[in-house]
């Protein structure tokens, strides 16, 4: 499957979607509200991108986006979908129930970005103590005690 | 953590165990909170973070030669191949060209790399079901590699052998030999392991048919390495995205079907084997020239995000770097293959006996800063 083929796909049913292909996979950027029909879309047929690699956040100091890369174990294509966030309101829909996997990491980046998952089943802090405040991975983040600053 | 009223006044006839954080069979600090129901395991939920550092957030204010460092403290049995995908994320950026003899070097160090951590994984696995004599016979080979790593890297453990751009310097003079040395003893030494260990029966009662995970399972869960392998999902990196000269190698990709903890077991058996046989098409064949590319003192990558894949000896890492074109990367995200193997863990005991988990938990071969970072 090529990348214009996923291209023509994806803006069917999602016409604000952008397309980047300067790296070295396509890349999706959508706003979060989108993600959740997006996600459905990409896990099932003719697509199958059944298995999300890596799952992670980036804080962009105005807003955060969080990143998703995603292949398919038939097709062995690879792509990224990143998600804009809106940083006062941090919230997306979770992805746990179509990617098993998402449940660590989707509560890793809640631990340590603060951005919630709507109708995750278990929505905990995963790394730090439940009692710590603050989100340490985010920019504006500072531990008086523990930070060393170079 | 579970309180007392929790554990006690729980409905059902469920109780609440804990095994860790100080746990001999973790091999390292991981918690897991267990719900028992008899002997049989409803639930087993993994609490991380005592040994979190936040790699990702010191990287952040470290340039692209330092930060290379700290990841040989995350997945600390493969040192090598952990700061091998680093390098290879800035050589993408930089777009350096890494000479021939690097590349060859620094596959054959990879190979030592999960030779050694394979035996210490064996060593460890057998202790954890009552055996001691394994552990012995694995650290006795296992020291024959630590001492190459440490002649040539100036290391044993966290060997910071790999830079941008090639390896840091040349090879030792002895290094050929000492390998070949291995090699011819190593194969003798394999058998005796499968003599010891793997064709007996207790150790094969205890093993098959415990801790299945389908196919479906390994795929969802983001399993990787021998755990994905022997539930049959062909995963890996080396083959399927081969990086540096893993692909003028011939090695096949060690594949088993049943899913069960002597698959996985199995699996790592036979891939040490597949390695040796690596290791064996380069020794003989290392290109002269340099050894590491022309850089300059100060690396600064392009905006933009790379992101690369390797094949360590627990499964796929992937390091993300978002560069805003300075010195030091914006973000940095290390996908770490413990993390998603622990989290089908829940997966594989539920429904099975306590007795099994730690069976279960040692064909994982969980190493815990990998984890946490």
């Amino acid at each position: 499957m090529t990348n214009e083929v996923i291209k023509e796909l994806v803006s069917g049913p999602l016409p604000s979607a952008t397309f980047d292909e300067s790296g070295e996979w396509l890349t999706i950027q959508i706003d979060a509200a989108q993600w959740k029909q997006l996600a459905t879309l990409l896990y099932n047929a003719p697509y199958h991108f059944d298995y999300l690699f890596c799952l992670t956040c980036v804080d962009w100091k105005t807003h955060f986006t969080t990143v998703y890369h995603l292949t398919s174990t038939c097709h062995r294509q690879a792509i990224v979908v990143k998600a804009k966030v809106d940083r006062n309101d941090p919230q997306i829909e979770t992805v746990s129930d179509i990617w098993k996997t998402a449940d660590f990491h989707e509560r890793e980046v809640f631990d340590l970005f603060g951005v919630r998952f709507i109708n995750h089943s278990d929505l905990r802090r995963l790394i730090l103590t439940e009692d710590f405040e603050g989100y340490p991975l985010r920019k504006d983040f500072e531990d008086p005690v523990n930070m060393i600053k170079l | 953590m579970y309180t007392e009223t929790q554990i006690v006044n729980n409905s059902d006839d469920e109780l609440v165990v804990n095994v860790g954080p100080q746990h001999p069979a973790t091999h390292g600090v991981l918690h897991l909170v267990i719900t028992l129901q008899g002997e049989t395991i409803k639930k087993v939920e993994p609490h991380l973070g005592y040994i979190h550092r936040s790699i990702e957030k010191m990287c952040e204010s470290l340039t692209y030669r330092q930060f290379i460092y700290a990841t040989s403290r995350m997945d600390y049995l493969s040192a090598h191949i952990n700061n091998h995908a680093c390098a290879l994320t800035v050589e993408k950026g930089l777009q350096i060209e890494v000479p021939q003899r690097a590349q060859y070097i620094r596959v054959i160090m990879d190979e030592l790399t999960r030779i050694a951590s394979h035996e210490l994984w064996w060593g460890a696995m057998a202790m954890d079901l009552g055996a001691f004599t394994p552990f012995f016979y694995a650290f006795r080979e296992r020291e024959m590699i630590t001492e190459i790593m440490e002649e040539t890297c100036g290391a044993r453990l966290t060997m910071n052998y790999m830079v941008p751009g090639g390896v840091m310097t040349d090879l030792h003079p002895d290094f050929q030999k000492k390998v070949k040395a291995f090699i011819q003893l190593f194969r003798s030494k394999i058998d005796e392991y499968d003599e010891l260990v793997t064709g007996n029966i207790i150790f094969q009662n205890r093993m098959k048919g415990v801790g299945y995970l389908s196919k479906e399972d390994a795929i969802s869960y983001g399993c990787t390495g021998a755990v994905a392998r022997a539930s049959g999902v062909s995963c890996d990196i080396r083959k399927l995205y081969p990086y540096d000269v893993y692909d003028k190698v011939a090695f096949d990709e060690i594949l088993e079907t049943e899913g069960d903890s002597f698959a996985r077991y199995m699996i790592r058996m036979r891939e040490m084997k597949e390695s040796i046989k690596m290791i064996e098409q380069l020794i003989d064949n290392i290109p002269e020239g340099d050894y590491q590319a022309k850089t300059k003192a100060v690396l600064k990558l392009p905006k933009g995000d790379f992101y690369t894949r390797v094949e360590t000896a627990r499964g796929e890492l992937g390091v993300y770097i978002v560069s805003e074109g300075a010195t030091t990367p914006y973000r940095i995200k290390f996908r770490s293959p413990g993390f998603s193997n622990l989290s089908a863990l829940d997966q594989m005991a539920r429904g099975g006996k306590l007795g099994d988990l730690m069976a279960t938990m040692g064909t994982l071969d969980l190493v815990i800063p990998d984890i946490d970072r």
